[in-house]
């Protein structure tokens, strides 16, 4: 059937363009962009900053175009004198109360607001204003809020009640004193913000920010008496070349590795060989809990936000979560315990040190219960933005950089702990080796493919002598929320289930390089790009399933024993509690009294 | 501890929001309606209040902490013995409204939403309370105080200072 289309005018030539769909959106497939802050695809339209405003003959005033539908023979005017003043005098208005610090601002380069005050050719300042003044909310371990810098397009607050559902934000107060706060105007660390970082991904300015530690970890890479320790999570070889304005999609893997070394990193171990070990525990524990021990459908628990997501909103289902620690918590307990004495060293001299895609890990890093003999398995965990920023403050060349390998005993990982970054990709490896652990048969066929992709619940069916698995893969708190509620309800419903709590999985955390002025936060095509580099290492790979990596078997055979002994019980496995942060709701749980 | 008045007022709140979710399956088109409730029971929204709200209409507190602030209408804090309201309408504040304020403010040691160390006066603010001839303007409670100077607001002050103490010790 032919698509019924009708005729719009931009700048006077005329398109034909499909309906019901906004000026922006016509305008955007045909190659016409107009400036825009608010708008956000994937978020609901809010229609607050009127950055995006054309002209329509015949309409007295100006339409904004994110909102605005077109229509049979409307006249679009895009590029008018009149209508570059009027935006130029929105973005001007929008400037006149916010700071003036771009060059000490962490998102100098870096920032929609100055890329639009940029294109607006804004050289001089007409409007001098009050300012607003507020204190940055410094109590969370991994998202900095500073109000000061905020421009209410509200981006964060949308992406974090109708993506996350976590709703931590939300604007109180109203008019000039209009802030994006949590509830009560609490500090961040005890609202319900799952430290996700979504918030910052979105977010135009820096009025979200990850907390930085990135003068700290010079600090102790400049130390002496420590013996410094890195571990790379999966996805930051994904997407760190970005924030060297290499294309998504191409894996800088053996890169990483080298530029870590140049920055004064004694060990450079990988997440993903851990992320193998995980794959040891986690499987064995499906298993067991197959046979009867256990809570069934078992969920898994690397993700830090869906962690806390889980312990505020899902506290009833917390026996069905994974014992296991994260993939970066088993590396942080197993470097301050088997690794020292390896190398014949005080485990207190061991500074660990995470690079992650992820805010929530900073948290993670501290929960108490992760402690090892008193110790932090993780002392310091930096952002793949983080990370970035210090090879380039050190004056690494990335681009030309030759690859190295990761060091050995902890460096060596099979593909399946690769694609742990992607949504999906944890069942998948999970798969890989419980199908073999199970059957004592070798799975042939072990790409997943109805588990990959974006798509928010994702459901899939594995038969293992005979029995049938069904499993079922949710990326995002808001799907996994979902998933969850299917879940409660139909208890019998899934085996195992995979949450990531970000889009896309890891490959999209909170701590991921910015879109680049062509793109856009959390872009599709982006997620997809970075997944892609990631299976594609696991396709390289001779190794692809994580019970075949020889030096986890190594590890095994020297110092754990075996999948779920005691001393694995006690280094790699842990408990979660019933949280309650004051003053939230559990969601949609009728609270017992 | 929760008082018996309280625990009365909360079991109230809590009849009206289960009729609000027996009639409706958008709770958060009545939150402003059970808002009002809530302050007309207990005089302002406490924290534990939006909280109950929240749990029992399943409405993040983020969105009720949202709309609270928004209308000037609903008090955050317990609100003093009497309400001074204070005019700050074009009439009123050309007529030297700003300067009463400033009187008040230094005399209560308060600011605007503010209760007295005492729990004796509260003070708002208000546009135009449709007493222009009168200007400036202030109403305590119900009554209006007009053609005010800082003199005479320091002595309507005294003079509610002065009834309390009486009727305390009478
Ligand atoms: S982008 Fe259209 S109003 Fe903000
Ligand atoms: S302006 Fe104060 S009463 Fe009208």
């Amino acid at each position: 059937m032919e698509k019924k289309t009708i005729t719009i005018y931009i700048n006077d030539k005329p398109y034909r363009v499909e309906p019901e769909q906004t000026v922006m959106q016509a305008a955007d497939k045909l190659g016409f962009h107009i400036p825009r802050l608010c708008y956000h695809p994937k978020l609901s339209i809010e229609g607050a900053c009127r950055v995006c405003i054309v002209q329509v003959e015949g309409l007295k005033n100006y339409a904004a175009s994110c909102s605005y539908p077109v229509s049979d023979g409307m006249k679009i005017h895009t590029n008018t004198q009149e209508i570059r003043r009027a935006r130029r005098d929105i973005v001007e208005l929008i400037l006149d109360n916010h700071p003036l610090d771009c060059h000490t601002c962490d998102r100098d380069g870096n920032c929609e607001l100055q890329r639009l005050a940029y294109s607006m050719g804004i050289k001089k300042r007409h409007f001098e204003g009050e300012k607003k003044s507020y204190d940055k909310d410094l109590s969370s371990p991994s998202v900095v809020r500073d109000p000061d810098k905020c421009i209410l397009c509200g981006r964060c607050v949308r992406i974090c009640s109708e993506i996350q559902k976590v709703n931590a934000l939300r604007q109180a107060y109203r008019g000039f004193k209009t802030v994006v706060m949590p509830a009560y105007n609490m500090p961040f660390s005890e609202s319900v913000c799952t430290t996700c970082g979504q918030c910052i991904n979105v977010c135009p300015t820096a009025s979200f920010i990850e907390k930085n530690y990135t003068q700290e970890l010079f600090e102790k890479l400049s130390d002496k008496s420590l013996i410094k320790v890195a571990q790379v999570a999966p996805s930051v070889r994904a997407a760190i070349g970005e924030a060297f304005g290499i294309p998504p999609g191409t894996a800088k893997e053996k890169e990483t590795a080298a530029a870590l070394k140049r920055l004064g990193f004694d060990y450079v171990f990988d997440t993903q060989f851990s992320a193998d070990l995980t794959i040891m525990e986690e499987a064995s524990e499906f298993l067991d809990r197959l046979q009867g021990k256990g809570r069934l459908p078992m969920i898994t628990s690397c993700s830090s936000a869906w962690m806390k997501c889980m312990e505020q909103f899902y506290p009833d289902l917390i026996e069905n979560i994974s014992t296991c620690k994260s993939p970066m918590s088993m590396m942080g307990a197993v470097l301050k315990t088997h690794f020292p004495e390896k190398i014949k060293a005080a485990p207190e001299k061991i500074f660990s040190v995470a690079v992650m895609c992820c805010t929530a890990k900073k948290y993670e890093a501290q929960r108490p219960e992760l402690k090892i003999n008193g110790l932090n398995g993780v002392d310091l965990v930096v952002t793949t933005r983080e990370a970035a920023w210090m090879i380039k403050s050190a004056g690494i060349d990335f681009l030309n950089i030759k690859g190295e390998e990761f060091d050995h005993p902890l460096g060596l990982s099979s593909g399946a702990g690769a694609i742990f970054g992607t949504t999906g990709g944890v069942m998948e490896a999970a798969i890989r080796t419980a199908y073999e652990l199970y059957t004592g048969e070798t799975l042939l066929d072990i790409e997943v493919n109805e588990l990959r992709g974006l798509k928010g619940i994702k459901e899939g069916k594995i038969v293992m002598d005979g029995k049938e698995i069904r499993v079922a893969v949710a990326h995002g708190l808001g799907n996994a929320c979902d998933l969850l509620d299917i879940a409660r309800k139909e208890p019998g419903k899934y085996h195992f289930i995979e949450v990531m709590g970000c889009p896309g999985g890891c490959v999209g955390g909170g701590g991921q390089p910015y879109a680049d002025a062509n793109s856009i936060p959390l872009d599709e095509e982006c997620l997809k790009l970075r997944a892609k580099a990631l299976y594609d290492l696991d396709r390289n790979r001779t190794i692809r399933r994580s019970h075949e990596n020889p030096d986890v078997q190594r590890l095994y055979k020297e110092f754990l024993g075996r999948p779920l002994s005691e001393l694995s019980h006690k280094i790699l496995h842990t408990h979660y509690k019933k949280k309650e942060p004051k003053g939230i709701i559990p969601r949609g749980l009728v609270r017992a009294r | 501890m929760q008082t018996s008045l309280e625990n009365d007022r909360m079991a109230k709140l809590k009849k009206y929001m289960a009729d609000v979710l027996e009639k409706t399956d958008r709770p958060e088109s009545y939150l402003i309606a059970v808002l009002h409730r809530a302050q007309n029971l207990f005089g302002y929204l406490s924290r534990d209040v939006m909280d109950e709200i929240a749990l029992t209409m399943n409405i993040p507190t983020s969105h009720i902490w949202g709309v609270a602030t928004f209308y000037h209408y609903f008090k955050l804090k317990p609100q003093g013995k009497h309400s001074i309201a204070i005019c700050l309408g074009t009439a009123c504040y050309v007529k030297g409204a700003g300067d009463i304020l400033r009187t008040i403010k230094k005399e209560l040691k308060i600011g605007i939403g503010e209760t007295t160390e005492d729990g004796f006066f509260s003070l708002h603010e208000a546009r135009c309370l449709g007493a222009c001839g009168l200007a400036p303007v202030v109403m305590i409670d119900d009554k209006i105080y007009g053609e005010l100077t800082n003199q005479k607001i320091i002595e309507i002050i005294n003079n509610y200072r002065k009834r309390d103490r009486k009727s305390k010790e009478g």
